[in-house]
């Protein structure tokens, strides 16, 4: 009978990094990119997968990191918003952030960002969403209503989503 | 949150002999079960992982249904051709639900299994015979306390939590069969018939025995009449990313003014998507007129027994399916 044990060896490809680390069965993906890896971009605001400051990509898709068990995602690939820049080249999304002024205090920026990465590839492959009129054809075109639906699982305390959804719209259009 | 053991199962016969051990529980996506942990609601010595287990397909079945496997994710779900074209109130219920980055983790298993969202059942300083079984005496303080958002059909003295899924609700309109498996063996289970009412046992939200694991979701054939006037319209409190208040799936098919076949399920109403049978008998066969629909919500909405807080729900589900079914009529198909 093997021993019980709380801890697990697991290997995480973070940002192109390969990362070969012991966790906690515990730890939530979003603790372990913070407290063990230093990579404190994806943010914890509610802890519950409500407000999605803790948005990162998993396997390419945008994801809750708050609940994520780490263990469970032993052999993924991660990107977080450190990943996205090309050293000082920002990211599309987030040169239109600083263009837009998309935010005030940036604590959910991270999160909308990666978010939107994960939205635009989405709708890139067709995929629907609840405002999109005719679900069964058609690309979905990506005007504000569909930004707004499609964003919805990203709260901005500060309210700066007035600049969000043009920073958003500038890159999907 | 308590320690747990971990472990991943190589195929569901393993997973099965795992979850024999007392305490042990599967893990899906996880986007509940992980948020329940952390609010101490679930505490389970172990978990196995079944979220890698090859379920992830969705397959043609010969009698034109689908085979949607248990691990298939909310967003593939709902993005898949064939669902969109021939299950479109099944692809808006998925994509009404939750939000874009939950919809990439969380399960179609884990959809149906998901626990209600009763702050009482979700907060543990407080009673609920959901979380406690008849080891609480003090009974539920829902039916006195904050039951806005609760049952108005179907619930007991011991509860009057709803169930959550948009897509359940969806997936009780089209008719569908759970597939499991078990210490016992295989089994099929229909929706609606999954979810139970609470009767004196809230503590269970469906038929499922201890240790069974869905395998699949069978969808039955949706007749083209049906699939091409059918809707979700889901009533919330903000517009997005938000449960239902009511909600509702609706098919019609109409031939010369007549109502040929009609499917209607509520959500947010009961312990369970709720089947609108009394509504549908009311309208088969009859002209598709406003004021059969108004009619035939009636019909269903007799039942109800609203609480202090939440009567506003009748009216609102009786309005909702009768223009639900009004717009689908005036529809072209």
């Amino acid at each position: 009978m093997s021993r019980v044990t709380h801890h697990a060896d697991i290997t995480l490809r973070i940002n192109d990094a390969e990362h070969r680390i012991q966790v906690d069965t515990r730890a939530t993906l979003l603790d372990v990119l913070r407290e063990q890896l230093g990579l404190t971009g994806a943010k914890k605001g509610c802890d519950h997968g409500q407000c999605g400051a803790c948005t990162v990509l998993v396997g390419g898709r945008r994801a809750n990191a708050c609940l994520l068990l780490a263990v469970a995602q032993d052999g993924l690939d991660v990107t977080t918003v450190e990943g996205l820049a090309h050293g000082d080249d920002l990211h599309p999304l987030q040169a239109a952030f600083i263009a837009h002024d998309a935010f005030q205090c940036g604590y959910c920026t991270p999160g909308q960002i990666c978010s939107a990465v994960g939205m635009i590839a989405e709708a890139g492959e067709g995929w629907p969403s609840a405002v999109t009129g005719d679900i069964a054809n058609g690309p979905p075109v990506l005007d504000d209503d569909e930004i707004r639906e499609r964003m919805s699982g990203n709260l901005c305390r500060c309210g700066a989503y007035a600049n969000i959804v043009p920073a958003i719209a500038e890159v999907a259009r | 949150m308590r320690p747990f053991a971990y472990e991943r199962a190589t195929d569901a016969g393993a997973a099965v002999a795992a979850i024999a051990q007392p305490g042990t529980m599967y893990l899906g996506g996880g986007t509940n079960l992980v948020d329940l942990m952390k609010l101490g609601v679930e505490t389970p010595e172990r978990l196995v992982d079944v979220s890698r287990l090859p379920f992830d397909r969705i397959e043609e079945r010969p009698g034109g249904g689908l085979l949607i496997g248990a691990a298939v994710r909310n967003s593939d779900l709902a993005a898949h051709r064939a669902v969109r074209e021939r299950y479109p109130l099944l692809a808006l219920s998925l994509l009404s639900g939750a939000s874009g980055q939950l919809r990439n983790i969380a399960t179609t298993a884990g959809n149906l299994l998901q626990r209600t969202r009763c702050a009482y059942f979700q907060d543990v300083s407080k009673p609920c015979n959901k979380r406690l079984g008849g080891r609480d005496p003090s009974g539920c303080p829902a039916r006195e306390g904050d039951h806005r958002n609760l049952a108005i059909l179907g619930h007991s003295a011991a509860c009057v939590a709803t169930h959550p899924s948009d897509m359940a609700v969806a997936l009780a309109a089209i008719g569908a069969e759970v597939h499991v498996t078990g210490l016992e063996g295989e089994r099929t289970i229909p929706i609606p018939g999954l979810h139970r009412l609470p009767g004196g046992d809230a503590q269970r939200d469906t038929v499922l025995e201890r240790g069974e694991l869905v395998t699949a979701v069978e969808l039955e054939q949706l007749a083209p009449g049906l699939a091409a006037r059918s809707t979700y319209r889901k009533v919330r409190d903000r517009a997005s990313f938000s449960f239902a208040v009511v909600s509702v799936a609706a098919a019609l098919e109409v031939d010369e003014g007549t109502v040929r076949d009609c499917r209607i399920a509520l959500g947010g109403v009961a312990h369970g998507p709720w089947r609108a049978w009394r509504a549908e008998e009311t309208l088969r066969g009859g002209p598709a007129t406003p004021e059969r629909f108004a009619a035939a919500a009636e019909a269903e909405l007799v039942q109800a027994q609203p609480l202090r807080d939440n009567a506003f729900k009748v009216p609102l589900a009786r309005n909702l399916i009768t223009s639900t079914l009004a717009s689908l009529a005036g529809e072209p198909a």
